[in-house]
Formats: C-alpha cells, sequence, structure tokens
C-alpha cells in the first residue's frame, strides 16, 4: 500500500530531479568572484561527461544524485536498498575467475622476493598477461574480458595482494589505455587493444611532470604542429610514469596551440596516443621507492617525438577532459584494493596471537587494543567494501562516469587516503611493534605499499580541496533553492504556511531535535530501526547545518576563510554517505540470511552511533561559529605560521632575563 | 580417443577439517571447496594428451550435488570439451561410494564408446583410493594406477607407476583406465579467457538412475571424530630409566 506521502514524496523527486538539471546549469553562468568560477569551470568540465562505451550490461534507470540532494535534506531512500549488482549468471562466472586467480597469487608470487629485488619476474608477468589480467575492462571484440565495474572491482581485490603487480596492472590499464576505450575511434580501438588486451604491448599514463602534479592543467609539455601539418612533434618531460621504462604505447598528455573563434591563441591539453617506436622516447633510470619496489617507476622523455594526426585522442584541446575521465574511471578500484589489503592484514594470525598474548600482561590495556583493533579497522573494510559495489552499481559499464556521481567516487577516495594514513598507521605501530620492522612479517611492505594508494589516482592533500570546491558547487545548489525559501521568508504575508512551518522546524533544531519524518525505519530491518532513527537525526541535522552555513556567509561561503566551516560539511557528508552504505548493506544480509549477518548488524549499528555524535558536534560547531569552535583561532595560527615562516615559538630554553 | 576424466568437488586442501556436532561427518556448509587435486593432475594429463593429439574429445564427469557444476566448469575452463554432471541431492553425497560412482563411470564409458578413462589416484576426503581400480574391473580393461608418466605407443600405453618399492613400468593395452599421481604432471591455471570461452561448452544432467546405479548404502557412518591430541613425551635421562618407564606403561 503506497501512502499519499509517498506518493507525494515520488513526486517532488522527480520534480527535484528536472529542477537539478536546469539549475545547474544556471550556476556557471551567475555572478560570483572571478577565482571561485574558474575553479567551478574546472569542476564543471570535469563533471560534464558524457556516456561512453557499449553496454551489454542491462542499464538500470538514473536516480538522481545522492550526494547532492543530501545536501538539501532530501534523501533518497532507495538509497538505503543495498544493490544486487550482478545477474545470476555475471555473478557466478566472476565465481569462477576469483579461484585461479587467488591460486596464481598464493603460489607463484613471492611478495618478499620482488620487493627485495625491486622486480617482477618475468615468468610472473607472462602468467599475469595468460590469465587474462591485462585486458579485464576490455571489450570482448578486442580480445578482452569486458568486465563491469563490479568485477574488476572485486579482482581488484585480489591483484592487491602484491603492490607491484597491482600498480603495474593498474597503470596499464586502468589509466594507461583506458583513454582509448572512453575517447577513441574505432581505428584506434582497432589497431591498439587487441595488443594491450593480450600483454603484448604495455601502456602507461603520462600526465605528471616535475612542476605539474595536482595542477593537471598547468603542464608544460608541447606539441606542435610539423610543416606537413599532419604530424605533432612532441617535445617534454613527464615524471612518475609507472611502467614508462618499457611501456610500448603510453597515453601522453601536452599542450597545444588552440585559435578561438576570435582569433586569439591559447593553449590547451591534448591527449595523444604515443607509440614508443615513434622515436624520440627515452626513459630515465627506474626510482628506488620506499614501497611497491617491483614496480617500475621512471621519468619519460620526449625529444621531437613525432604523433602522427590521427593519434590525437579525443579532441585537440580537450585533453583536460579526457584526462580527468580517465581518473576518475579508475579510482574505485583503489577502494576495494585497500579493503582487501586491509581484511588480509586483520586475518594475518599474529595479529591475533599478538593481542591475545597481551591480554595476559594487563587487561585494562588489552580491552582497549581490542576495541581499537575492532571497531577501527573492521569498520573501515565493512563501510569501504560496499561502498565500493555501491559506486560499482552506478558505473554500470565499467567507465561511464555520470558527473553527479563524482561525490560519491570522492568520498570513497577519501576514506581510502584516510584509512590508509591514519588508521594503517596506527594500527601497525599498535599492533605489531618491532614485528613491524621485520620484513619477513610482510607488514612493513604493507605498511609501505599502502602509501600508494593514496597518492596513484592524485594525492589527498589537492583532492580535499578539490572536494570542497565540490561541496561548494554543492553549496551553490543548494543555494538556489534556499533562495528561493529566503525569498518566501520575506513575504511571510503571503506564504503564511511555509513561514510558519519553517519557523517550528528552526525552533525545533535550535534545540537540536529536529523532527524526524523521513520514515527510514521502513526501508530498513528492524533490527536497525535506532540506527534508521539516528540516520535521520544526521539528515536533518546536516540539512540545518548547510542552511546555517548559507545563512551566515550568503555568497562569501566560497571565501577560503571559510573552508574549516565547509570541511565540517564535507565530512558530514561522507559519514552520511558512509552510514547510508552500511544500513543497507547490513539490513540485507540479514534479510536475505547471510551467515554472520548479526555482525554485521553490531557493525552498522556501531558506525552509525560513532558518525551520528561526530556529525552532532560538527554541526553545533557550526551553530555555534568560528570563534566558538576555534576556527578562527586556528585561522590565526595558521596565519602567523606562514607569516613567521616556520615555527613560530622560541625554543623553552631562550630566557630574557639572568 | 575420446577420454572420460572423473573429477570430484572436495573441500579445499589448505582449509581446516572440523567435525559436525553430530559427529557423523565434517563441517561442510559454508566451507571452500575446490576440485580434488589428483583430478587436477588427471584433468591435465587429459588435456596434454589432446595437444598431442592423442586424445580428440575430453569428457569431464562429476558426480554430487549442484555445485558439483562449479567443479566440472573448471575442468572445462582448463580444456575439457564437455561435461556430463551426474546430479543427486547432498544427502545422497553421504551415501556415495567409490562402488557407486565406477558403476556410474563403467555406464558412461559404455554410453560414450570411450577409449581411456583417467582418473585421480584418490579424494582428498576419504581417501578410499578404490575408484579407478573398481572401475577397471567393471569394465574389464587394463588398470594403471599411481602413474607418474604416461606415454603412447601404438595401441599401449606404457606407463611408469610409483609404488611403494619404488618406481615400475608396466605396459598396458588400450582400452584402460589410468590414475594420476602427484608427479605425473603440474596443472595449469584456468586463465580468464578460457573460463570465459568454457561458458560456451555443455554440461549435460544425469541422475545415479540414468546410469543404472541405485545410491544403496553397505554400510552406516557411525562416528566420526578428531584423531587424539598428541600428548606430551618425557624425556630421560638414560637407558636404564627409558627400559623402566617402558615396562611400566606395559610396552614391554
Amino acid at each position: 500500500m503506497i501512502s499519499t506521502r509517498q506518493i507525494l514524496q515520488k513526486c517532488l523527486r522527480v520534480q527535484s530531479a528536472t529542477r537539478s538539471w536546469t539549475s545547474s546549469r544556471c550556476i556557471s553562468t551567475s555572478d560570483k568572484d572571478p577565482s571561485a568560477a574558474a575553479a567551478q569551470a574546472e569542476v564543471h568540465e570535469a563533471e560534464d561527461f558524457d556516456d561512453y562505451g557499449s553496454a551489454p550490461i542491462q542499464q538500470k534507470p538514473e536516480r538522481p544524485p545522492f550526494v547532492k540532494e543530501l545536501f538539501l535534506g532530501r534523501f533518497d531512500k532507495e538509497r538505503l536498498i543495498f544493490p544486487e549488482v550482478l545477474e545470476k549468471e555475471r555473478h557466478e562466472t566472476l565465481h569462477e575467475m576469483v579461484e585461479p586467480i587467488e591460486r596464481f597469487f598464493e603460489e607463484q608470487v613471492d611478495s618478499e622476493k620482488i620487493d627485495r629485488e625491486a622486480k617482477i619476474p618475468q615468468e610472473t608477468l607472462d602468467g599475469l598477461k595468460e590469465l587474462g589480467l591485462y585486458g579485464m575492462q576490455i571489450p570482448q571484440k578486442y580480445g578482452g574480458l569486458e568486465m563491469g565495474a563490479t568485477e574488476f572491482a572485486r579482482l581488484s581485490e585480489i591483484t592487491a595482494l602484491d603492490g607491484s603487480i597491482a600498480v603495474t596492472l593498474a597503470a596499464h590499464q586502468s589509466i594507461g589505455l583506458k583513454g582509448i576505450l572512453i575517447a577513441g575511434n574505432e581505428e584506434q580501438k582497432q589497431k591498439y587493444l587487441p595488443r594491450l588486451a593480450t600483454g603484448e604491448w604495455t601502456a602507461a599514463f603520462a600526465l605528471t611532470e616535475p612542476s605539474s602534479g595536482s595542477d593537471a592543467a598547468s603542464i608544460q609539455t608541447k606539441a606542435t604542429l610539423a610543416d606537413d601539418g599532419k604530424t605533432w612533434l612532441l617535445n617534454g618531460g613527464k615524471i612518475w610514469i609507472s611502467n614508462g621504462g618499457y611501456a610500448n604505447m603510453m597515453t601522453v598528455f601536452a599542450k597545444t596551440d588552440i585559435t578561438d573563434h576570435l582569433g586569439g591563441v591559447k593553449e590547451k591539453v591534448t591527449a595523444f596516443i604515443v607509440e614508443r617506436d615513434f622515436g624520440g622516447v627515452s626513459a630515465g633510470k627506474p626510482e628506488d621507492k620506499l614501497g611497491i619496489r617491483g614496480s617500475n617507476t621512471c621519468q619519460v622523455f620526449f625529444d621531437n617525438t613525432p604523433v602522427p594526426m590521427e593519434n590525437v585522442l579525443g579532441e585537440v584541446g580537450g585533453g583536460f577532459k579526457v584526462a580527468m575521465q580517465i581518473l576518475n574511471s579508475g579510482r574505485f578500484s583503489m577502494g576495494s584494493s585497500s579493503a582487501a589489503l586491509w581484511e588480509k592484514a586483520i586475518g594475518m594470525r599474529e595479529a591475533f596471537h599478538l593481542v591475545a598474548r597481551r591480554t595476559g600482561i594487563c587487561l585494562l590495556i588489552a580491552v582497549l587494543l581490542k576495541c581499537h583493533f575492532e571497531y577501527i579497522k573492521i569498520n573501515e573494510i565493512y563501510i569501504l567494501r560496499h561502498i565500493i559495489f555501491r559506486v560499482s552499481e552506478t558505473l554500470r559499464n565499467g567507465y561511464r562516469m555520470n558527473g553527479s556521481f563524482f561525490g560519491e567516487v570522492k568520498i570513497l577516495k577519501i576514506r581510502v587516503d584516510r584509512g590508509n594514513l591514519d588508521q594503517w598507521g596506527i594500527y601497525c605501530n599498535t599492533f605489531f611493534g618491532t614485528l613491524r620492522e621485520l620484513k619477513s612479517y610482510g607488514y612493513k611492505r604493507v605498511l609501505e605499499n599502502s602509501g600508494i594508494l593514496v597518492v596513484f589516482f592524485g594525492n589527498n592533500e589537492p583532492d580535499i580541496a578539490f572536494t570542497l570546491f565540490i561541496m561548494v558547487y554543492r553549496l551553490q545548489y543548494a543555494g538556489i533553492e534556499l533562495s528561493q525559501m529566503v525569498k518566501k521568508l520575506r513575504n511571510p504575508l503571503m506564504n503564511p504556511g511555509f513561514i510558519i512551518g519553517k519557523g517550528m522546524e528552526n525552533f525545533r533544531q535550535k534545540r537540536d531535535n529536529p523532527k524526524l519524518d523521513l520514515n527510514l525505519g521502513e526501508q530498513l530491518h528492524p533490527a536497525l530501526g535506532s540506527s534508521a532513527e539516528a540516520l535521520e537525526y544526521c539528515i536533518k541535522r546536516f540539512q540545518y547545518g548547510v542552511e546555517s552555513v548559507l545563512g551566515r556567509h550568503a555568497k562569501k561561503v566560497v571565501d577560503p576563510a571559510n573552508q574549516l566551516e565547509i570541511a565540517r560539511l564535507a565530512d558530514c557528508a561522507i559519514d552520511l554517505f558512509g552510514m547510508t552504505a552500511v544500513l543497507g548493506r547490513a539490513s540485507r544480509s540479514k534479510s536475505i540470511g547471510i551467515r554472520n549477518s548479526e555482525h554485521e548488524i553490531h557493525l552498522a549499528m556501531t558506525f552509525t552511533q560513532q558518525a551520528s555524535m561526530r556529525i552532532k558536534k560538527r554541526v553545533s560547531d557550526l551553530e555555534n561559529g568560528p570563534f566558538v569552535c576555534g576556527d578562527k583561532a586556528l585561522n590565526q595560527i595558521a596565519d602567523e605560521l606562514f607569516e613567521h615562516g616556520g615555527y613560530v615559538a622560541e625554543h623553552p630554553l631562550t630566557r630574557t632575563y639572568w | 580417443m575420446k577420454a572420460i576424466v572423473g573429477v570430484k568437488r572436495v573441500i579445499d586442501y589448505a582449509v581446516k577439517i572440523r567435525v559436525r556436532p553430530d559427529k557423523l561427518g565434517v563441517v561442510t556448509d559454508g566451507v571452500k571447496h575446490s576440485m580434488n587435486p589428483f583430478d587436477e593432475i588427471a584433468i591435465e594429463e587429459a588435456v596434454r594428451l589432446k595437444e598431442k593429439k592423442i586424445v580428440k574429445e575430453i569428457i569431464a564427469v562429476s558426480c554430487g550435488p549442484k555445485q558439483a557444476q562449479e567443479t566440472i566448469r573448471t575442468a572445462l575452463a582448463m580444456g575439457a570439451d564437455r561435461g556430463i554432471h551426474v546430479e543427486m541431492t547432498a544427502a545422497d553425497m553421504d551415501k556415495l561410494q567409490p562402488l557407486h560412482v565406477s558403476k556410474i563411470l563403467a555406464n558412461l564409458v559404455a554410453k560414450e564408446k570411450a577409449d581411456i578413462v583417467i582418473l585421480g589416484k584418490q579424494a582428498i576426503d576419504d581417501d578410499t583410493n578404490a575408484t579407478a581400480q573398481m572401475t577397471s574391473a567393471l569394465l574389464d580393461w587394463p588398470q594403471a594406477t599411481f602413474a607418474s608418466k604416461v606415454e603412447k605407443e601404438g595401441d599401449t600405453l606404457k606407463v611408469l607407476r610409483e609404488v611403494d618399492g619404488g618406481m615400475e613400468t608396466i605396459i598396458v593395452k588400450l582400452p584402460a583406465v589410468v590414475s594420476a599421481d602427484l608427479r605425473l604432471n603440474e596443472p595449469r591455471y584456468a586463465t580468464l579467457p578460457n573460463i570465459m570461452k568454457a561458458k560456451k561448452k555443455k554440461i549435460a544432467k544425469m541422475k545415479p538412475g540414468d546410469c543404472g546405479v541405485e545410491l544403496k548404502t553397505h554400510f552406516d557412518v557411525v562416528d566420526v571424530s578428531d584423531p587424539p591430541v598428541r600428548e606430551a613425551g618425557i624425556k630421560v635421562d638414560d637407558v636404564d630409566t627409558l627400559i623402566a618407564k617402558l615396562k611400566e606403561a606395559g610396552k614391554i
């Protein structure tokens, strides 16, 4: 029985979906200050995706972007339903594929040796090629396995068991040849994909330069048109290129001169398919790295490398977009790789023995250790695991990235990054102590390798900045809606019902007691009832937080001074997404009777509880304003630090009197 | 030549076995299963014979519940041409004995007009080491068990066997039953492209009744328990004390 309210909600959702598309187009033309506009343009470019690739996989109808809507307090209840991502046959096939690969990694891959010798043996590489791991996402008609995002994520869990191999494979297919899949024309696909699928040729992705890491638009490698007008000459150097020492084909990004319609000349990025055989391509010596030592990373130089016109990938001048699409399409698999690594580490017997031993030493510490162990690691894995599969549901055919789901993937990345850096470091130190140093135990390697998971698809810090831009974008999206609301607020006599409703709502929010009317409990298993309420509370508080911030700053919300507030909102969104994912998954497990589902319920409830405490604190910080919650103080300290150019306080032994 | 290869789905060799609470068997629910390692070697040998053009078609046969299909699929991915799944319930699986399996195999050999049967020497769950021998008796074919090397010479097979006393080379006339031992070969990994190709290969379904076999048990399982925990030993200082202790324990 569908209630009237549900019907209304469905209508509103459809309405909001159509409105959101039109309003998002309006934002870029409104009057904001220029730096924000430039940032937005970047965001817009990145988000303006097309649909790529032939999809033999069934497409489900579009849902409105979850994270965006969250900013308006609109929660898409369908998201609580954990998606059954694979149909029976693909599910079975995936199952069959997992086994031989796991065995191969267990029997044929000696991670310790690879790390020690800083090299992956040729037999291992040949084995990987034979297994078919070089062409997982390439369509079958070009010789690949045409796997969807879910299958790829699952298999990435296994390849992650050795960091060097994981990176070599990822550099080859997740980014190296992905450009051809996404933006290549039929001739390019026919020419290159078959050899890349079998591993006869290896690919690499060449974007980063010494002076241009996170800021991809600032690269300096240049491509100039030769006199014959049919060949581009490539000149420049790239750094940190995985597989760069021997890759047969690289996706290279260079600046080209574009004449715009007004006759002015601008430099824009273009993507090229460059074969090593073209000439003028040379590589520096392999870098000696902390982690992933078996993978080949080096500088690559181009000296007047001739690149035929047919090898331009996508449009001339459209390279930045291609780069972003490539990076976005592959990022999520880092999540599943991380989760797999951590799961394996937790499973390491030694850890359990250590905890057991310490229990004998001191009960208090033991309890702390145990709790730490359980909550942090296991929660992270749990959440990560199915955020992946949720995200992969939206990436149905493997490399299509609808712009609105950008938020979800970014959140995924941030969880991975934080999980890897913060949690892993604590975990290793707390549990393994000196064992960590012994190479033979493998923990050291995991620790070292975990670093790469943070940096591979774009470093964390600028990531946060980028995410902030997204959030700001979202806020402005919310702002449009809210400005309508503000209009109504200013016109109380015409909108009495609205005013009263809003007034009541605000009154309750000020007392930290929002009305919980989303009825999320309906979508979940009854065992999670209290968690559903907690989630509702968080959603409402988050909405209130958004309104408060917008109300306080209005257009100035994009101001750098307010970033700490926006960061809080970003963290809330991350937690909300996590909560939704976790509750959906636990509910499903219990409902369909998966083994150990009770454990999952516990995990879900605990995470929800902790996340809602965090959100509560953050929103109350926002409510109290930057003075009370310490933001102004932090900003001031940071300013002093920068002004001074280093640590400011004097050494404690300094004296001013004798 | 047509080859029939038997494959059995067993608990994976790396898994720690636990006895069921009712003490009538081991825990199989939720436990990782895979193809019996000796059967993998058998399939690998059949595929190598096919690559040498000695065998023309390989049929992989498995008796078991629905999940046995996975095992057949692995065999197909390794290079078998088609599969036959003799399906039964999990309860019936508990009643399945080598005699039943060999009767089924003999029946299929006659139906398919196979020229060679290759089996693993024993399954790692029951370790009966009987199916190959029984099958050859039922078919009245020569048997070459514990094979660690197989070569075709005319219409015979020259087989190197690993026996308790050492190595023995025998010559058996075809058609024959061969059982694979550990060092016969090293099985290949089922590559992902082959797994995808294997999906197109057919698996025929049958019931034990179709092969003329009724799953009647000839005996009951009374009790299954863990082997006794190894007790600590005692250290003695000299031989006299040793003899005294042994006498005490009634051993001499």
